[in-house]
């Protein structure tokens, strides 16, 4: 039996982003006994570099805003792919999930009459981005993080100790949920400092890791975001759904080399910012598709007008959704107008006055200033696209974010379906936290209904959890970093922004052989924080959740959101009801399959005009919901005001 | 635009250890870190780092560099010379894990000690109205990213050990701050700073301000102020009589 | 599969085996044996502000003991180091304030009536403090470097938490100040008793702007105006004041340091004209 130290928990949540945290929090105040398990230190995950806002029709900015309105704008967003049931919910839960935040001591920016001041974001029809300066994930992190504290400051008063009831485990990667009887029975992993074991016992787990860009080179996303959610997901047994879709933000720094692929927030797109090829160009008007055709400005002088009068103007084309945004600069470059280092203009400085850039983005102004010696308030920025988010992940319930497998939680960028082909800016803080809280519910009703009955953990399991944890520690000669780099290099190129069937190909033979080779990764040193292991290991999550985004990424014959096959350049309506589902077999092969996408409920639909339905649906569909008898006419007047 | 720089990296950990020289290539552009995370790719691969968003916003990189608290993340390698030999080592007034790694939980178990934020108890979700203007002193405080470089700067506990246990450090000063001005708390907390936080300890001299990566200006307006507010309470009988005739007449 | 790290691999420079004792070879800590590994010159700042602290001191000593060439009668110039002049003992014409004290003790330097609360004033100044915590007591004596001392308790005992008392030589330093600024008022005075300018008029009168800006740059000032409020919207007129306070607060070091500089050009000028070493440059009569 394997050395090891044990935990007795009632949930078990790994990952302390935003989702992690708020699912905790709940899961605590349901009374259970909860567990959070972090890669790095407690309040470092990186749910910080999320810089808009927070997106919630609190209708501070503009009182038109409602649930419904921000319904319609994350499912025209996702391109009708969204599982419809987590859009009404996130649309109509998310205001009350930004108010909990200031109760928890939370301080937004403020409007004259003191309330939450909302910005303007892309695809958002109105301003509704609740915000502090370009930091608020660092608040949402922070605040949540205070809030548990503050749990365990009652927990103390209690009971006499701060970690009776909730208990940040920092810097701890778990390896493998663990089972019987085909349900969660608790969690296996290692203490990154000392390399030690532990076992957790728990019949629920929430997963709230995040997301997979340390699969690509260019990312926004830190060392943590190896897909491991979604990994023990598969190994577990649950299934992901539409991992093919990928959102690469369309503004990463590109220079200088070291920290090409950070963030360069949309805000200075909404503030007034604007893009410009190497010809000084305002490029952006070419590349209007004809789906938002209506709703974007044709001319300058008119998106110039949205700025101080967005009542009577269309909206500037910089700020149609990412997908968008990010295929334009990449044609741009592609066709030899970009900036000296690859990427396009981004300007502000001639937009706004200094005083003004660095009161409304300071840590855009800081970042460049520190990282790339850039003054924006005096010359353009640099960017270019960079693999920031994904929309595909864990398969769940909307209600309960239950998985497939009983126990098995997931909330936050680990789960899918929420934003369907494409995310919103903003939409991704509140989606943390209107279903981080409802996976902390999900789970406590689970325990309940679970009474004593508590599967247990079998031995054997933990053991065999050990040996493929120890496994790296071999003499043998292929090294993580460089296949870690590898498999960067030709995810960016083979899977990344816009695929082609051949290369897609090319990139599941050298997964082939990446899985082969990862068989005889050894690692030099000790147990005691050795990222060389760590990266050994993480490289095994990496690898599963790639074949997934690959294979995905074949299937789908057509280019929608987040997934442009130049091969299929257009959205085809019969793809829009499928979802694809990704698996492991007996043997641990990736599986891929079609399922169909959670219905449309009638009364959502009728939120619609017929003719934007037109643009997504298939004939039959609208036949369907033309037989429904009721008029969309009715529907579009319900709270729409659409120009 | 390349070229080989000198390092001293200290590997070792609680039991000792030593200043290890390197060479190692330097491109144009590069951080500190960078050249850290080369090292690691090539020399030493099982070099203890911690480290994170790579962007200076989630103060996981925190070390010393030639002396001097930094985040490696925020030191680009053009602030020294190509003959320079640049020594990183951990921080130097917490525990050492291992290599550049340090055991920081004296912050945690600071943090903890921090009554939370205490809104009126029927203030509901929602209905909470704050003026801008009110809550900018906080916001600033707000913007810390926890890097611990001004609790690892702190001669109060840097120099001396002993006084871990009765000072809370500038971090958690400015906490208590951020919290005494939030125009919806309703603790008093001026009692708490002074004999539970040990702000007599700090002597204003300023080191926590100039490490901090996100330039607050933690001395001028987070601690003096709370010395101040401290002084309204403890110090000052102009302001105790004045309070005792305006209760008695009221 | 674990390694011990005995002896110094090749190309380490310093083996450490350091004895654990005090602040950062604390236990458990790194064990380096440079107690700092700065290299930049840290000393130097510490070193000038010694220097010239010192400096000046000597001179206030030096010039309030001589109690001689304070006052140009001609003019009305009266040195910050001597106003107010309250006794009969005084220079007829400098006492703007009567003589309520009538005949002044003959070993006590007439400063000594408001030099020590303008010199409690800064040493009990926020930015004061640092600078000679740090240049005089080497509390640290910079960032990063060890402090000299083996104990620390700051400013919680006496005699450093007397320090808490700013706020009463700031009223004290108002006061002075608006006497200062009367002073400077009679300094518009020609030969014959009419207006007049002359460089000591301006330079007073530039000295005393110094001051003001020192003053209320103070940071119990901050806190009094509108720093203790917690609502600064109920009170805008306060909020105001707060800001403007604080545009002045943020170069309190710089006022401290010219003002300082200011006091010593002021006195000097005026000794020299009294002594009648140079005469006073005049603009008008």
């Amino acid at each position: 039996m394997t050395d090891l130290e044990r935990h007795d928990y009632d949930v078990i949540v790994i990952g302390a982003g935003g989702a992690g945290l708020r699912a905790a929090i709940e899961a605590r105040e349901q009374g259970l006994r909860t567990a959070i398990i972090c890669k790095s230190l407690f309040g470092k995950a990186h749910t910080v570099m999320a810089e808009g806002g927070i997106a919630a029709s609190m209708g501070n900015a503009n009182e038109k805003d409602n649930w419904q309105t921000h319904f319609r704008d994350t499912m025209r967003g996702g391109k009708f792919l969204n599982n419809p049931r987590m859009a009404e919910l996130h649309a109509k839960e998310a205001p009350m999930r930004v108010w909990e935040l200031e109760t928890y001591g939370a301080l937004f920016d403020r409007t004259p009459d003191g309330r939450i001041s909302q910005r303007n974001f892309g695809g958002h029809e109105y301003p509704r981005l609740a915000h502090v300066g370009d930091r608020t994930g660092l608040e949402l992190i922070r605040t949540l993080q205070q809030k548990i504290v503050s749990l365990q400051q009652e927990d103390h008063r209690e009971t006499g100790d701060y970690e009776s009831r909730l208990r940040v485990f920092a810097e701890l990667t778990v390896t493998d949920i663990l089972k019987a009887d085909g349900a969660v029975a608790g969690a296996f992993g290692y203490w990154r400092e000392s390399g030690r074991f532990v076992l957790f016992s728990a019949p629920a787990v929430i997963l709230a890791t995040g997301g997979i860009g340390k699969s690509f080179k260019v990312t926004s996303n830190s060392w943590e975001y190896t897909g491991d959610g979604h990994a023990l997901a598969l190994r577990a047994g649950a299934s992901l759904v539409n991992m093919e879709f990928i959102q690469f933000h369309p503004t990463g720094m590109v220079w200088p080399p070291s920290v090409k692929g950070i963030l360069v927030t949309e805000s200075v797109r909404g503030d007034g910012g604007v893009l410009r090829n190497s010809e000084g160009k305002r490029f952006m008007f070419d590349y209007v598709p004809d789906v938002f055709r209506g709703q974007y400005a044709d001319t300058e002088e008119e998106a110039d007008r949205w700025y101080k009068d967005p009542e009577n103007n269309k909206r500037p084309p910089e700020l149609l959704p990412r997908d968008e945004v990010a295929r334009a600069i990449n044609n741009e470059v592609k066709e030899g107008r970009s900036s000296p280092h690859g990427g396009v203009f981004l300007d502000v400085s001639t937009r706004l006055p200094a005083e003004e850039i660095r009161r409304r983005l300071p840590s855009m102004h800081h970042q460049f200033k520190e990282l790339a010696d850039v003054d924006i308030t005096a010359e353009p920025m640099e960017v270019g696209p960079t693999c920031h988010y994904v929309m595909g992940g864990v398969e769940v319930d909307a209600d309960t974010a239950a998985t497939s497998v009983p126990g098995l939680y997931a909330a936050g960028e680990v789960a899918g379906g929420m934003h369907g082909s494409n995310r919103l800016g903003g939409n991704s803080l509140s989606d943390l936290l209107v279903f981080g809280r409802r996976a902390g519910v999900g789970a406590s009703e689970y325990i309940a209904a679970l009474g004593d009955s508590r599967p247990a953990i079998q031995d054997a399991d933990v053991d065999r959890a050990a040996e493929v944890a120890l496994a790296p520690f071999r003499d043998a000669s292929e090294n993580p970093y460089s296949l870690h780099q590898e498999l960067q290099q030709k995810m960016n190129d083979l899977v990344g922004i816009i695929r082609r069937e051949g290369e897609v190909r090319e990139a599941l033979d050298m997964l082939d052989d990446l899985d082969e080779r990862a068989k005889s990764v050894g690692v030099e040193g000790h147990r005691q924080f050795n990222p060389g292991w760590h990266l050994a290991l993480d490289l095994r999550n990496m690898l599963a959740v790639c074949r997934c985004v690959a294979l995905a990424a074949l299937e789908r014959t057509e280019s929608r959101g987040g997934h442009t096959r130049e091969d299929f350049p257009g959205m085809d309506p019969e793809w829009r009801g499928v979802n694809l589902i990704c698996t492991l077999d007996g043997s641990d092969a990736v599986q891929l399959r079609r399922q169909p996408v959670p219905e449309i409920r009638q009364d959502l639909l009728e939120l619609f005009e017929r003719t934007e339905l037109s643009k997504y649906l298939t004939a039959p569909e609208l036949a369907r919901l033309d037989a429904g008898g009721s008029s969309t006419q009715q529907g579009s007047a319900d709270g729409s005001d659409r120009s | 635009m390349s070229y080989d720089a000198r390092f001293k990296v200290w590997r070792g950990d609680a039991a000792g250890g030593v200043l290890q020289d390197y060479t190692v290539e330097v491109n144009e552009g590069e951080v500190v870190l960078d050249i850290i995370h080369r090292l690691q790719a090539t020399q030493a691969p099982d070099l203890a780092v911690r480290w994170n968003c790579k962007a200076g916003k989630c103060g996981s990189c925190s070390a010393e560099i030639n002396g001097k608290p930094r985040l490696l993340c925020m030191t680009r390698m053009s602030t020294f010379t190509e003959e320079q030999v640049i020594t990183v080592t951990p921080l130097r007034t917490f525990p050492v894990m291992r290599d550049l790694v340090t055991d920081v939980s004296f912050n945690y178990q600071k943090a903890r000690e921090v009554q939370a934020f205490s809104p009126p108890a029927d203030l509901q979700p929602g209905d909470y109205r704050m003026q801008q203007v009110d809550v900018e002193r906080s916001q600033e405080f707000r913007k810390c990213i926890e890097c611990f470089l001004c609790q690892d700067v702190c001669h109060v506990v840097r120099d001396h050990e002993d006084n871990k246990t009765s000072f809370a450090g500038p971090r958690f000063l400015m906490r208590v701050a951020e919290l005494d001005m939030h125009p919806l708390d309703t603790a008093d907390r001026r009692q708490a700073a002074k004999e539970e936080h040990g702000l007599g300890y700090c002597n204003i001299t300023k080191c926590c301000t100039e490490v901090c990566p996100e330039h607050i200006k933690i001395t001028d307006n987070a601690l003096i102020p709370l010395k101040e507010r401290v002084v309204d309470r403890h110090y000052d009988p102009v302001v105790w009589l004045g309070n005792k005739i305006r209760r008695r007449s009221s | 599969m674990p390694r011990t790290r005995a002896s110094a691999p090749p190309g380490a420079t310093e083996v450490s085996n350091v004895p654990f004792s005090g602040g950062v070879h604390a236990p458990g800590r790194a064990r380096i044996a440079a107690r700092t590994l700065r290299e930049d010159r840290w000393w130097l700042q510490p070193f000038v502000t010694f220097v010239c602290f010192s400096a000046w001191l000597l001179y206030g000593l030096v010039r309030a003991s001589l109690q001689r060439d304070y006052f140009v009668a001609d003019y009305g110039y009266l040195t910050p180091f001597y106003s107010p002049c309250l006794s009969t003992s005084c220079v007829p014409g400098s006492t703007h304030f009567g003589t309520p004290f009538g005949e002044w003790p003959a070993l006590i330097p007439f400063a000594a009536l408001t030099l020590p609360f303008l010199l409690l004033f800064r040493l009990t100044c926020y930015y004061y403090r640092k600078a000679y915590y740090r240049s005089f007591w080497n509390s640290p004596p910079a960032c990063a470097v060890p402090e000299a001392h083996r104990e620390y308790s700051g400013e919680t005992r006496f005699p450093l938490i007397m320090q808490n008392l700013h706020r009463y030589f700031f009223y004290a330093a108002v006061v002075i100040s608006l006497i200062n600024t009367y002073d400077v008022l009679h300094a518009f005075r020609g030969r014959d008793g009419g207006f007049g300018l002359g460089l000591g008029t301006l330079i007073l009168l530039a000295n005393v702007v110094l001051l003001w800006c020192y003053t209320l740059g103070c940071h119990s000032c901050r806190n009094i105006v509108g720093g203790r409020l917690n609502h600064f919207s109920k009170h805008p007129l306060r909020y105001k004041a707060w800001g403007l306070v604080g545009k002045l607060n943020a170069r309190h070091m710089l006022f401290a340091w010219v003002t300082l500089g200011s006091l010593v050009v002021t006195d000097a000028y005026i000794a020299l004209v009294s002594a009648g070493t140079i005469g006073d440059f005049r603009i008008i009569n």
